[in-house]
């Protein structure tokens, strides 16, 4: 409860001041025009489509996930937070706002690439929908957690993709493949291993931002 | 919270350095409720990073601080609850009113917010008919007066004023020194300052230049 209390005031807080939605939804308009201005006429595969929509994602990720704990350090705030609440509620409340946000962003960017590129075409449903899944919760606790790190930090812009591209690899490339199998039709069981690989990635970040964060927060 | 069990702070051989620089060391000491502390020393002594320490903002490089309700040790994680703090450094959020600052505040500290106990503190800081606008637009002395609610609003046993009439005027100041009083008659009140008016509240004066002997390492 004191997680889900944290992440209204952050929800409020981020209708009233923009920060992350502004950065993510700007990020998202001129990437896809860049692309599509890029390829013209031209046709893609959809398996470049499907390494396209990772991208975009990735990016995306790291231009508007990061603000959770910044925005706090930026505002004076974290010291306030440190003084209501307890690590475990704080890392709770910043990594539920940074899920909601993250499948929004994915979902409107999904969304869009099924309405423009005519090559993005998902043949097993299923498949996508739990790779989506699986990957966007990965996404989040990463992009949590490292935020929480550089938040510390004096070079925030350049620490972020720095952290957050050897801990995000493993993920985007195991979803890259996940996505060309949905692409193809293949059914789930053919994908087990690449799930479980999801699965466990979720898992092992999840337990390590708990395990960790107290000592990120505490100066 | 009851506020009838004697609530204590001990320091039991802190030592904090930054880096290489000492800022004190072997700093025993025992603070009870029921009275209010004075922690004072010239500029750099290290009076925020000590009442920082005893809130548990950030870590003793050696030592401990343990916190007593009753005989009961209070947990790290758990301290939160029992500690109100106000300092210069401390900022609530511009982009809600003042009240909305306490009801998100008070969520998720995982209580019911007062409206009554709110009320109360808005109306004895002056700022009942200000609660509902942002505090972006607040003076820095009202943001200081407000910084008073936040602290009290939850019933906390152990309240730590760090510079405690910085942006205050005349007035805030009278009003500040007797929430002051209020508090120390069941509570455990730390006055960190340099300024003497603000020690001349306090029955006992922790002077941090005495703990800065040992030659920095």
């Amino acid at each position: 409860m004191k997680s889900t209390a944290l992440f209204w005031k952050d929800w409020q807080s981020e209708l009233r001041t923009r920060y992350a939605i502004n950065a993510l939804g700007m990020f998202i308009i001129v990437t896809i025009s860049v692309i599509m201005f890029s390829i013209g006429g031209e046709k893609i595969t959809n398996y470049l489509t499907g390494g396209l929509l990772w991208i975009v994602i990735f990016f995306s990720a790291m231009s508007g996930l990061s603000r959770s704990f910044v925005s706090e350090e930026e505002r004076g705030t974290t010291m306030t937070l440190h003084l209501i609440a307890s690590p475990t509620t704080i890392f709770s409340g910043k990594l539920i706002f940074n899920l909601v946000l993250v499948f929004l962003m994915n979902a409107v960017i999904t969304f869009l690439f099924s309405i423009l590129f005519v090559s993005f075409e998902i043949k097993n449903y299923l498949l996508f929908v739990i790779a989506f899944f699986l990957g966007n919760t990965g996404i989040a606790v990463s992009s949590t957690i490292i935020a929480a790190i550089i938040s510390k930090a004096n070079s925030k812009g350049t620490l972020y993709p720095v952290l957050a591209f050897p801990i995000l690899l493993p993920l985007i490339l195991t979803l890259l493949e996940l996505t060309r199998s949905a692409m193809d039709g293949n059914p789930v069981a053919d994908s087990a291993v690449e799930i479980s690989v999801l699965v466990c990635y979720d898992v092992i970040m999840l337990t390590a931002s708990y395990l960790l964060f107290d000592f990120i927060w505490k100066e | 919270m009851s506020t009838t069990t004697e609530y204590s702070v001990e320091l039991k051989g802190l030592v904090k350095y930054f880096g290489r620089r000492l800022i004190f060391e072997d700093l025993n000491y025992k603070f009870a409720s029921g009275s209010i502390y004075g922690v004072s020393g010239p500029n750099g002594s290290g009076k925020s990073t000590l009442v920082k320490i005893i809130s548990n903002l950030i870590a003793p490089t050696r030592g401990k601080v343990i916190q007593l309700s009753g005989n009961k040790e209070i947990e790290p994680e758990k301290l939160h609850d029992f500690t109100g703090f106000v300092s210069p450094y401390l900022f609530l959020y511009d982009e809600f009113t003042a009240e909305e600052n306490l009801i998100h505040f008070t969520a998720i500290r995982g209580d019911k917010y007062n409206q009554e106990k709110a009320d109360f503190l808005f109306s004895e800081l002056n700022l009942l008919d200000r609660k509902r606008d942002p505090v972006r637009g607040y003076s820095s002395g009202m943001k200081q007066r407000l910084k008073y609610i936040f602290a009290l609003i939850h019933n906390p046993r152990l309240l730590i004023l760090d510079e405690p009439t910085s942006n205050l005027d005349n007035s805030g100041k009278e009003k500040v020194y007797s929430l002051i009083a209020d508090q120390m008659k069941e509570n455990l009140v730390i006055i960190a300052s340099s300024d003497n008016p603000d020690l001349a509240l306090c029955s006992a004066v922790l002077q941090l230049e005495n703990y800065k002997k040992r030659v920095p390492l």
